[in-house]
C-alpha cells in the first residue's frame, strides 16, 4: 500500500502560527496564516482549519490576498517561489520561480502585474525591497527574473515595511532610520531619531511601521513603548511627529483600521490598544490576552481584527474588541521540562505550555486540546522575576492518574518543591487535584514514574532526588467521618550510600523497580521493597534507563554520561552487551520490543532503533536533526502502516516523534505528514453537497453508529494487510473516528445503510472469535 | 591660574517668583514677561535672549494681563482693576487707568493696534482707544454672567471671542452684541466638573474659534455657526494657555502637568488641499503649570510657576543648525543681587522685599588642593532690612568698607549708615535725602566708600560725596543731549578718577569724575552690555555684551587695547560664543594685572592676557592641569581662558584678597523645593 521511498525527518504539525501577520479574505470568512512550509486557512466563525495550502518546500515567509482577485492568495517563500492559490478550493493555480530567498511579500492595488519582495543581497544583513513582474503566461511555472530595485537597507522583517496612500509611497524603518520613498517623484526621503547619537543608551529605535490608509500619516513603533505618527513626511524639513505613548516596552507591532479611524497596537503588556482618532486620551484597551501580542492585522471589510501572539495562538476579535475565536497552536515559547509524553485516554501528546501549564496537543488535527493549570497562580509577565517552574509530570493507571513536580529556586539554599496528583474526573472528563505534597524530598526531583503494570491493585508512584533517596508513593484511604476520599501517602524511602538518585523505571510487569545513583543501578522487589541486586558499570552516571518490553523484558538499559549505552540481563544479573553511543534520549516503543536511541555527536544527531536482544541496531538513520534533539516519544498509530521492508518495520505500529532544542516538533515518514494528518470528517466537508446523500439519511446513520458503538466496531474500513494485533488497538478508538470513517466509505460506495449493517455482523462474530483467541495476548499487553 | 581659597556660599535663599503672562512682540521680536510678583521683565530675542528692561513688581499689582499694541506700547492688566502701560524708555509706569470692572482677567489689543480690550470680573467686555500719549474709554459689549477669562481678536478686528465660565461668546464689533454663545462641555473622562472655564480662546482669520479649557480639553468651533467642529482631549489637567503663530498653521498649548503640547495644520494627503489640525510634539520642559505661552516664528516660548522661562525653537523653522536651534532655559534674572563689602568680607543679598547682610564663616584649617576645609566660624545672619511699602526692591548695593547699603525702589531712595560694635550693628537711615534721588536702576560705591553714584531712570548720573552720617551732592552728569534712555550699568575705577555708565542699548560713557565731565564715549555695538569694570593702575575698561564679545577699552588713550583688537581680529571660541548665560560680573586680580576674572551662571573664568588665544581647535573647557605636569606640556596646552565649571548656578563671583574667592550658588534644586508641589501623576495611569 505504501510506497516504500526512503524515509525522511518531516516538519509535523505544531509548526508557527505567528511567524507573520495573519491575512484576512475579503470577506471576512476566512484567515489566512503561514504554518512552516504550508499555508492554513482558518473559518473565523468555527475556529477550524479548512484547508492546508502545500507545495511550497521550505519556509513560507508571505502571503497577500491577490488585489486583483480576492478568491486568490499570493505566497511567498524561501525556496525562492511565489505561488498563486485558489483557497476556496485548495489548488494551486501558479507558480513564479523567482530563485532567490524571499523574506516577505507585498501586494499593492495600482501596481500593475507585480508584487513586491524582500530579498537578501550578498551581505547577511542587507535586505532590499524589489518589484518583481509577474510575467503573463498560461503555464504552471513561469520565471520572474524582471526585479526591480525600490529600497535598499531595509529590515528582514515585514513589519517594518508599509505601503501608503493607495501606493503612492513606501515607508521602511531601520535601526533609527525611517525612509520613505515616493514612487511618482522617485524621491526617499530618509528620517533620524535625535537621540539616535549616544546609541549606548538610546531605546527609541524602530520596530514596526503602518500608514495610514487615508492620509498621509506613518505610524511607527519603538523600543522604548512610543508610538510615533509622522506627517509632512514628504518635505525632509518640515516633518513632524506626535507621540503616543502607553507600552512600557517594545511596541510589536501596529495596524490602522480599514478606515484609519483608529490605530491599533500590541506589544509583550499582552493588551490590545485601540487608539481612536490618534489621539493620547482616546483609547479603547482588550487586557489579558495570555501572552505577548506579535503581529495584528486587520481585515479589509473591517469588521475583525487578528492578534497573532507568541504563544502560537491566534485571536479573532471583533471590531468592538471582543475576542470572538482563538487558533490555539502548539505552544512552544519556553523550556521543556517534562518531556513529551501521551495522555492514555485521548492519545494527546502532553508537555509543558503556557508559564504553568500543561498542554494537551491533538497530533491528528494539530490543535491545541487544552490546558491545565498545574501552578493555578498569577503569572507575572517580568524580566528577571524568577517563576515556578512545572518540571516533572506523569501519567498512571491508564491516564486516571497525572503527577506533577513544580519547583522554584530564589537563591541556592531556598528551594520551593510541590508535588501534585490529579486524578481524572469522569464526570467533568478532566483532572482534579487530589494530593498536594509539600517538599515530597529534600533536594530536587530527578524522576518520577507510575508503576503501569494492569495487575497492580494499588496505583504507585515512585520519585528519585538528589538528596539521595526515592520515595514510594501509594494510593490510601482518606476518608473520614464527612467523606470518602483517597489520597496518597508516602510508603517506603530508599537509599543507596548516599549517592544522588537520578533515574527510575519500573519494569514492565511491575515486580522490579530500578533506580539508579549516579553510577550504580540498583533493582528492588516491589513487593517487599527489598534491594535485589546492583549494577555498576563505572561508566559514568547514568542518564538514561529503561527496561526491555514483551519479549526483551529481561533486560534493562542504561545510558551514562560517558557515552556507554549499556544492556543487563536480569535473569543472569549479567551485563548482556555494551555499546559506546552517546545516548541523549532514549524511548522504549510501548507496542513492539524497539528501543529509539537518538545520540549526539558534533555533526548532529544520529537516530538508532534496536532491541535489546541484540546489540546490531534495526534501523540506523545519521544527522536526523542538526542540533540537539531533547525529547522523544513513540506513539501508538490509530491505523498501523505496513512497512514491509525491514528497516522501516519498527514504524509500523507506533510513530516516533521528536522535538529538538529550538523546538521544532519531527517525526518520520516516507510521505508528507500532513496529508495523513487531515481529518477524515473534513473530507465530509469538503465534499461538495450536491454529491452527498440526504441529511436525514446521514443523521440515522450517524446516529445508529453511537447506538452500536461496540458491535459495530468494523474492521472493513482497516485496509486488508492489517494485522491481528493492530485490530485490537482499533477497540480502543472513539466513535467518532468510527463513524466518519464509515460516512467516507459510503461517500465512496454511494450505498445504502443495509451494506453497512450486513458487513458489521459478519464482523461481530469474527471479532468474538479475535477475543477468544487473543484474550490472553491482552492481558500480557 | 593660581589656587585660592574659595568661600562657597549657597545661604542665598533667593526663590524667583512664578511667571504670569508671556507676550511676544513681532516687530522688534522683544518678549514681555510678567511675574506673579508684578514683576515685568523685558527680552531681547534678538541679543541672545538677554533680559535688557525691567520693571519692578508691587504688592497690589498682580498682573493677569499683558500685550503689546502698536509694536512699540506694552500693557498690563489686573486683579486691582487698572490697565497700565509702561515707559520702556525711562523704565518706569507711564500711568495707569482704573477700568471700573473690577479685577481684570484678559486684555488683547486689535490687530491694527488701535483699540485696546478688557475682559472684567463683572463680565464686562470694555473696549478702550489707544491715543499717542494715552488710552480712553469707548463702550462696553453685552456683559455676560460670569468673569471673561480669555479675549481674541478676529485678525481682520470685525469680531472677538470671549472665553467666560463654561461658555464662548462671539461678539460683533462694530455692534457691541454678542452674536453666537458656545456652551462648552463640562464633562471631563466621563466625571461631570462643577464648571468648565474657558482658559483660553483664538480666533483664526477663517473664523475658527480655538478654546483651551480646565477640563483637558482643546475645541476647535466655528464661529459662524457657534458649533463645535473637533475635539482634542489632551490633559487630564487644566489647559491653561494658548498662542498662536502668525501665519496661523501651528499653536502651542500649555498644561497644569508641565506639558507644551505643539500644534499644527498640517494637508491630509500630499495632493490634497484640505488641511487639518493634528497635535503632533509634547514638550515637558516644566514641572509645574505651564501659565503662558507665546509663539515666536522660529520658537516656541513657555513660562509657569516653576519660574523658568523655556525657548524651544522649532527645528523646521531653524534655517542652519547653529546654537540658535538649541533649548534655552532662562531661570535667574541677568543681574546682579549680591554685593559684596570686600574689607569686612560681608555679602548683601537683594530680595523682592527686603534685603540680608551677612558675614562670611572663616576658617583655621589648612588643606590641599580640592580639599573641603572645616568651618571654625560659621557664616552670620547680621541684618534683615525689609522695604517699607509695597514696592519691590530695584537694585541696591553696600560699600566696600561695609557701613554704608543703600538701596531703591520705584519711588523712594534709602541709605544706611552701620556701625559695628563687637557683634552689634547699628544701623542708622540717612535722612533728608534730596528731591532728585527718588528711583535709582543702580548704585555704586567708590572703592574708598567716600562717593555714592546713583544711576536714576530719567538718564542722569549723581554723584554724592559720604561723609560720617551725612553726605553732599556733588554733581549730576546730565544726559547726552535728546535722549532719555536710562543708565543702568556703572563702573568705578579703583583709584576713583574714572566712571563708566552704559545704558540699555547706546554705547558706554566714561566720565571723568575729578573734572566732572564726560570723558569720551565707547563706540556703540549691537548688543546690549552685560558687565562693566575698569582695571586697576590701567584703567582699561572691560565691557562683556550679550553676544558673549569681551572688549577693552583704554580709558586714557580713548581707544581699543592691542589685546581687544587682537581677539577681535582672531574672533572668540566658538563654544564661547554658545554659552547660554550672559556675563554679569567683572573684577581684577590686585596683583596680576595680565588677569581678568568674570563668570556668567554656569562658569567662572580667568583670562589671562599673556597666554595665547585659544582656537576653534583647542580644547575650551580643559580640565585643571595636574599641579605634577611637565611645564613643557602646561605650557603648549595652556591658553588664555582658564574656565571652571565646578561652580553652578553662580550668582555672583568675586575675588576678597588675593588668595580668597566668594562664589555664591544657588542650587535649582533648593528653588524646586520651596515651590508648591506639582500635580502628581501615575507612571502607568491609564
Amino acid at each position: 500500500m505504501v510506497e516504500e521511498e526512503s524515509l525522511r525527518v518531516v516538519r509535523c504539525g505544531g509548526s508557527e502560527l505567528n511567524f507573520r501577520r495573519a491575512v484576512f479574505s475579503a470577506d471576512s470568512k476566512y484567515v489566512f496564516c503561514v504554518s512552516g512550509d504550508f499555508i492554513k486557512v482558518y473559518s473565523t466563525a468555527t475556529e477550524e482549519c479548512v484547508h492546508i495550502l502545500q507545495g511550497h518546500r521550505n519556509l513560507v515567509t508571505g502571503i497577500q490576498l491577490n488585489p486583483k482577485n480576492h478568491l486568490q492568495l499570493y505566497s511567498c517563500s524561501f525556496d525562492g517561489m511565489i505561488k498563486l492559490w485558489d483557497y476556496t478550493d485548495g489548488i494551486l493555480i501558479k507558480t513564479f520561480i523567482v530563485g532567490c530567498k524571499l523574506h516577505a511579500l507585498f501586494t499593492l492595488d495600482c501596481a500593475e502585474d507585480s508584487v513586491f519582495v524582500t530579498i537578501n543581497k550578498e551581505k547577511p544583513d542587507v535586505f532590499q525591497l524589489v518589484s518583481v513582474k509577474l510575467p503573463k503566461s498560461s503555464s504552471q511555472e513561469v520565471e520572474a527574473k524582471e526585479l526591480s530595485f525600490v529600497l535598499d537597507y531595509i529590515n528582514q522583517s515585514p513589519k517594518c515595511i508599509a505601503f501608503g496612500n493607495e501606493g503612492e509611497y513606501v515607508a521602511a524603518v531601520r535601526d533609527f532610520y525611517l525612509s520613505v520613498y515616493f514612487f511618482k517623484k522617485k524621491t526617499t526621503s530618509r528620517f533620524t531619531l535625535s537621540s539616535s547619537r549616544n546609541k549606548k543608551h538610546a531605546k527609541n529605535n524602530f520596530t514596526c511601521v503602518a500608514c495610514h490608509p487615508k492620509e498621509d500619516c506613518i505610524a511607527t513603533g519603538h523600543r522604548d513603548g512610543k508610538i510615533r505618527l509622522w506627517r509632512n513626511f514628504d518635505d525632509e524639513k518640515k516633518y513632524t511627529y506626535t507621540c503616543l505613548h502607553w507600552h512600557h516596552d517594545l511596541v510589536m507591532d501596529l495596524a490602522f483600521s480599514v478606515t484609519g479611524s483608529s490605530l491599533l497596537s500590541g506589544g509583550r503588556e499582552s493588551v490590545l490598544v485601540e487608539w481612536r482618532e490618534a489621539a493620547e486620551k482616546n483609547k479603547e484597551f482588550l487586557p489579558r490576552l495570555g501572552a505577548t501580542i506579535e503581529h495584528i492585522s486587520v481585515s479589509p471589510a473591517g469588521d475583525l481584527f487578528c492578534t497573532s501572539h507568541s504563544d502560537n495562538k491566534m485571536i479573532i476579535i471583533h471590531r468592538n474588541l471582543e475576542a470572538s475565536a482563538v487558533i490555539q497552536g502548539l505552544v512552544k515559547d519556553r523550556n521543556i521540562f517534562t518531556g513529551l509524553m501521551i495522555d492514555p485516554r485521548t492519545k494527546a501528546l502532553v508537555l509543558n505550555g503556557k508559564p504553568g501549564h500543561l498542554q494537551f496537543y491533538s497530533l491528528q488535527s494539530d490543535k491545541q486540546l487544552y490546558n491545565l493549570d498545574i501552578i493555578q497562580q498569577e503569572y507575572i509577565n517580568d524580566y528577571g522575576l524568577i517563576q515556578i517552574e512545572l518540571t516533572k509530570a506523569a501519567f498512571g493507571c491508564y491516564g486516571n492518574w497525572l503527577a506533577t513536580v513544580e519547583q522554584r529556586q530564589e537563591k541556592e539554599t531556598e528551594l520551593e518543591l510541590q508535588m501534585k496528583l490529579w486524578t481524572y474526573n469522569k464526570k467533568t472528563q478532566g483532572f482534579v487535584l487530589n494530593t498536594k505534597v509539600n517538599m515530597p524530598h529534600e533536594d530536587h526531583i530527578t524522576a518520577l514514574c507510575f508503576c503501569n503494570a494492569e495487575k497492580s491493585e494499588n496505583p504507585t508512584l515512585v520519585t528519585t532526588s538528589k538528596d539521595g533517596h526515592f520515595k514510594v508513593w501509594i494510593l490510601t484511604d482518606d476518608s473520614d467521618i464527612y467523606k470518602k476520599a483517597v489520597g496518597w501517602t508516602c510508603d517506603f524511602v530508599g537509599s543507596y550510600h548516599k549517592y544522588q538518585a537520578t533515574n527510575c523505571c519500573f519494569s514492565e510487569d511491575g515486580s522490579l523497580l530500578a533506580v539508579s545513583f549516579e553510577e550504580v543501578v540498583t533493582i528492588w522487589d516491589s513487593e517487599t521493597w527489598e534491594l535485589k541486586c546492583t549494577f555498576c558499570q563505572r561508566a559514568g552516571k547514568i542518564r538514561q534507563l529503561c527496561f526491555g518490553r514483551l519479549t526483551c523484558s529481561k533486560y534493562l538499559l542504561g545510558a551514562t554520561e560517558n557515552g556507554i549505552l549499556c544492556c543487563w540481563n536480569l535473569l543472569s544479573c549479567a551485563l548482556e552487551w555494551s555499546a559506546k553511543l552517546n545516548v541523549r534520549v532514549m524511548e522504549p516503543d510501548p507496542n513492539s520490543e524497539n528501543i529509539a536511541a537518538i545520540s549526539q555527536s558534533s555533526m548532529g544527531s544520529d537516530l538508532f532503533v534496536f532491541r535489546p536482544s541484540e546489540p546490531r541496531p534495526l534501523y540506523i538513520q545519521k544527522n536526523i536533526s542538526r542540533e540537539e534533539v531533547q525529547w522523544g516519544v513513540f506513539v501508538p498509530r490509530d491505523v498501523p502502516e505496513s512497512f514491509t521492508s525491514e528497516a522501516y518495520q519498527w514504524l509500523n505500529r507506533s510513530q516516533f516523534y521528536f522535538l529538538t532544542k529550538s523546538q521544532s516538533l519531527l517525526t518520520f515518514s516516507t510521505q508528507s505528514p500532513e496529508e495523513k494528518l487531515t481529518p477524515t470528517s473534513k473530507q465530509l466537508l469538503h465534499t461538495p453537497a450536491h454529491v452527498l446523500p440526504s441529511a436525514s439519511f446521514l443523521c440515522s446513520m450517524f446516529v445508529n453508529s453511537l447506538l452500536l458503538s461496540k458491535e459495530t466496531k468494523s474492521a472493513e474500513e482497516i485496509p486488508d494487510d492489517v494485522s491481528m494485533e493492530e485490530e485490537k488497538e482499533s477497540v480502543d478508538s472513539d466513535e467518532e473516528n468510527n463513524f466518519t470513517e464509515e460516512v467516507q466509505d459510503t461517500n465512496n460506495t454511494d450505498l445504502g445503510k443495509d451494506i453497512i449493517h450486513q458487513l458489521s455482523k459478519s464482523e461481530e462474530k469474527e471479532l468474538r472469535k479475535f477475543r477468544k483467541v487473543d484474550y490472553s495476548w491482552i492481558t500480557a499487553l | 591660574m593660581g589656587e585660592f581659597k574659595v568661600h562657597r556660599v549657597r545661604f542665598f535663599n533667593y526663590v524667583p517668583s512664578g511667571i504670569r503672562c508671556v507676550a511676544y512682540n513681532n516687530q522688534t521680536n522683544r518678549l514681555a514677561v510678567s511675574r506673579t510678583d508684578g514683576t515685568v521683565e523685558i527680552y531681547n530675542l534678538s541679543a541672545n535672549y538677554f533680559q535688557e528692561k525691567f520693571f519692578p513688581g508691587h504688592e497690589s499689582r498682580a498682573t493677569e494681563a499683558l500685550c503689546w499694541a502698536n509694536g512699540q506700547r506694552l500693557f498690563s492688566a489686573g486683579l486691582n482693576g487698572e490697565i497700565i502701560e509702561y515707559d520702556l524708555q525711562a523704565l518706569n509706569i507711564k500711568y495707569a487707568v482704573d477700568a471700573f470692572g473690577g479685577p481684570i482677567w484678559s486684555m488683547a489689543a486689535s490687530p491694527n493696534g488701535s483699540q485696546l480690550l478688557v475682559g472684567c470680573e463683572d463680565g464686562s467686555v470694555k473696549l478702550f482707544q489707544i491715543t499717542p500719549d494715552k488710552i480712553q474709554f469707548e463702550r462696553n459689549f453685552d456683559r455676560q454672567k460670569s468673569r471673561i477669562l480669555s479675549l481674541s481678536w478676529h485678525p481682520a478686528g470685525t469680531h472677538i471671542a470671549a472665553g467666560s465660565i463654561d461658555y464662548i461668546s462671539v461678539f460683533d464689533v462694530k455692534s457691541g452684541s454678542a452674536i453666537h454663545k458656545m456652551l462648552v462641555d463640562r464633562q471631563y473622562m466621563g466625571v461631570s466638573k462643577r464648571k468648565c472655564i474657558i482658559w483660553g480662546v483664538a480666533f483664526l482669520s477663517d473664523g475658527t474659534v480655538i478654546s483651551v479649557d480646565s477640563a483637558g480639553k482643546v475645541q476647535f468651533w466655528d464661529s459662524a455657526t457657534g458649533t463645535l467642529v473637533k475635539n482634542h482631549l489632551i490633559a487630564n489637567t487644566d489647559v491653561q494657555s494658548i498662542a498662536i503663530s502668525d501665519q496661523e498653521d501651528s499653536f502651542v498649548v500649555g498644561t497644569a502637568e508641565g506639558t507644551v503640547f505643539h500644534f499644527q495644520l498640517v494637508s491630509v494627503t500630499s495632493n490634497s488641499s484640505e488641511k487639518q489640525w493634528v497635535r503632533t510634539k509634547p514638550f515637558q520642559h516644566h514641572t509645574h503649570d505651564v501659565r503662558a505661552v507665546a509663539h515666536s516664528p522660529i520658537a516656541l516660548i513657555s513660562g509657569g510657576t516653576d519660574t523658568h522661562l523655556v525657548i524651544r525653537p522649532l527645528m523646521e523653522k531653524v534655517e542652519v543648525k547653529n546654537y540658535d536651534a538649541a533649548l534655552r532655559k532662562i531661570t535667574f534674572p541677568h543681574r546682579r543681587l549680591v554685593s559684596c563689602a570686600k574689607k569686612k568680607q560681608l555679602l548683601l543679598f537683594q530680595f523682592a522685599h527686603h534685603l540680608e547682610l551677612w558675614r562670611l564663616g572663616s576658617t583655621v584649617a589648612t588643606g590641599k588642593n580640592g580639599d573641603t576645609l572645616p568651618l571654625s566660624k560659621n557664616a552670620d545672619h547680621l541684618l534683615h532690612l525689609k522695604t517699607k511699602g509695597p514696592e519691590n526692591i530695584i537694585c541696591s548695593c553696600i560699600s566696600p568698607c561695609g557701613s554704608w547699603i543703600a538701596y531703591s525702589t520705584a519711588s523712594r531712595f534709602f541709605l544706611y549708615r552701620l556701625n559695628y560694635e563687637h557683634d552689634n550693628i547699628n544701623l542708622q537711615r540717612v535722612s533728608k535725602m534730596p528731591a532728585f534721588l527718588r528711583s535709582a536702576l543702580q548704585i555704586l560705591f567708590s572703592e574708598d566708600s567716600t562717593k555714592l553714584f546713583v544711576a536714576s531712570n530719567q538718564g542722569s548720573v549723581h554723584v554724592i560725596r559720604l561723609l560720617e552720617g551725612s553726605f553732599k551732592h556733588l554733581h549730576t552728569f546730565q544726559p547726552q543731549s535728546g535722549t532719555v534712555e536710562s543708565m543702568c550699568l556703572l563702573a568705578v575705577s579703583p583709584d576713583g578718577n574714572w566712571l563708566a555708565a552704559s545704558g540699555t542699548s547706546a554705547g558706554v560713557h566714561v566720565y571723568n569724575v575729578k573734572q566732572l565731565k564726560l570723558h569720551c564715549t565707547v563706540p556703540a555695538y549691537n548688543f546690549p552690555v552685560t558687565a562693566l569694570a575698569i582695571a586697576p593702575n590701567t584703567n582699561n575698561l572691560v565691557i562683556a555684551h550679550s553676544d558673549q564679545q569681551v572688549f577693552e577699552y583704554s580709558i586714557p588713550d580713548k581707544q581699543y587695547t592691542q589685546w581687544s583688537r587682537t581677539i577681535q581680529k582672531q574672533g572668540f571660541h566658538h563654544l564661547w560664543l554658545q554659552r547660554d548665560t550672559p556675563i554679569t560680573h567683572i573684577s581684577f586680580h590686585p596683583k596680576r594685572p595680565m588677569h581678568i576674572l568674570l563668570h556668567d551662571a554656569y562658569m567662572f573664568c580667568i583670562i589671562d592676557k599673556s597666554l595665547p588665544l585659544p582656537n576653534d581647535k583647542t580644547l575650551l573647557y580643559n580640565p585643571l592641569p595636574p599641579t605634577n605636569e611637565s611645564d613643557i606640556i602646561r605650557r603648549r596646552t595652556a591658553h588664555a581662558f582658564k574656565i571652571s565649571k565646578k561652580y553652578k548656578p553662580l550668582l555672583f563671583m568675586d575675588l576678597l584678597d588675593e588668595r580668597t574667592l566668594v562664589a555664591v550658588e544657588r542650587p535649582l534644586d533648593d528653588i524646586i523645593a520651596q515651590l508648591p508641589p506639582p500635580i502628581k501623576k501615575k507612571k502607568f495611569g491609564t
